[in-house]
């Protein structure tokens, strides 16, 4: 499903990281960051809820968390460089969550991206 | 003076890696990309430049968006690859070239650009999945490298015009720089692309032709965009442009086209790769 667009951001389905993106998110995507090491992924795994805890997370951050809501994490401030870290940890990569992102399956998705990619679309 | 003798762009997305590790090249979605390496493979086993000066950016490795450099370069004799967090193989030590770099920030301070120097210096697959590209097997080991990140992750970025320039500086610092070293430039990442949002899927194939086309013949047209308009036009992810651009702005003179390669999609993104020779003006 799509959901709407924040209107503060000046391209339709794209969340600018800025730097008012960046302050909102700041705990949400140093607790993403720490995910580039191995120990950091397990305690996650181990105990989602302290772990966010750790980082300082609101609410709405913490159940984007719980619901693997990749929009939801943007529009709270997180940047796909440090989500994408997060997806890595639930074993999704860029066209997994692509898909999830615009409502589509991964077929519909990767075959989306071939009449782009060969400029039928 | 060093001797600038070449440059090549190239896609650095972290599936080719996983790829590469899987030995999957010539499978049908993957062969038309891979069938374009060998020429430029072959280019640089033939020239084997010394050096090379590599534009990357860094995804959430070295830097995190505590204090997130709009320019920086590293310094060191050898750079590092680490866990990215998402399951990309590491790849051995990346050799430095110290002295050369040493110059060329010195140069581009005195020019100018307040660039973030380092020392240390963790290098991801920006930086690591071309290497691989050009050399299988990471045979990489006796180039050394000149890693120049430029901010594509946070807003606000280095415009295209800016990082142009920046590429300029560059190539008078390494031809003012007292050896006899020949230097190939990188340009990574790219070309249009969108990870993030509804939109994520965005791929503008005709667009990523034109500035195939530009960054050849008459590189400054591409500097008149702004990132915003990047972002419209390819996707979010586009601003990676930018690397290529800086890495034209090394070049001068007449500048001739080698051999290219396109293809869309990869993963998610514009695949292309270039590879430029110049003649220097006397």
């Amino acid at each position: 499903m799509m959901t709407a667009n924040d209107p503060t951001q000046p391209v339709p389905g794209t969340y600018l990281f800025d730097g008012k993106m960046a302050k909102k998110g700041y705990g949400l995507n140093k607790m993403c960051y720490s995910f580039n090491e191995q120990s950091a992924r397990d305690e996650f795994n181990k105990d989602p809820d302290a772990y966010c805890a750790k980082f300082g997370l609101t609410e709405a951050q913490i159940k984007a968390i719980h619901e693997r809501d990749i929009i939801g994490l943007l529009q709270q401030g997180g940047s796909i460089y440090y989500v994408a870290k997060f997806a890595g940890l639930l074993k999704l990569n860029m066209q997994d969550i692509g898909a999830i992102q615009t409502g589509m399956s991964l077929d519909e998705f990767k075959a989306m991206l071939v009449k782009r990619g060969s400029g039928e679309e | 003076m060093a001797n600038i003798i070449g440059a090549v762009t190239t896609s650095h997305i972290p599936a080719i890696a996983n790829a590469m590790a899987n030995k999957a090249e010539e499978t049908p979605y993957w062969k038309p990309f891979f069938d374009g390496y060998p020429p430029v493979r072959k280019w640089l086993n033939e020239k084997k430049p010394d050096v090379i000066v590599l534009f990357y950016n860094d995804h959430g490795l070295e830097f995190f968006i505590d204090k997130k450099p709009t320019f920086a370069i590293g310094v060191a004799d050898e750079y590092h690859n680490s866990d990215e967090g998402w399951g990309i193989a590491t790849i051995p030590p990346v050799t430095g070239e110290s002295e050369l770099s040493w110059h060329i920030a010195n140069s581009l301070v005195e020019d100018g650009f307040d660039m973030t120097i380092c020392q240390e210096m963790k290098v991801d697959h920006g930086l690591t999945v071309p290497l691989s590209l050009m050399w299988p097997g990471n045979d990489y080991g006796h180039v050394k490298v000149i890693p120049v990140c430029i901010n594509c992750e946070q807003h606000p970025m280095p415009q295209p015009k800016r990082c142009y320039a920046l590429g300029q500086a560059i190539g008078k610092a390494i031809e003012s720089f007292d050896s006899e070293m020949t230097v190939a430039i990188f340009g990574t990442g790219g070309l249009s692309h969108q990870l993030d949002g509804e939109a994520a899927g965005t791929l503008n194939r005709q667009f990523d032709l034109e500035c195939m086309d530009k960054l050849v013949e008459c590189p400054e047209e591409l500097t008149t965009y702004s990132n915003l308009d990047l972002v419209k036009i390819g996707g979010a992810q586009t601003v990676e442009l930018n690397m290529w651009i800086a890495m034209r702005g090394v070049l001068r003179g007449k500048v001739t086209e080698l051999h290219r390669n396109y293809h869309a999609p990869i993963s998610n993104t514009g695949a292309g790769l270039l590879l430029l020779e110049h003649e220097m003006p006397k």
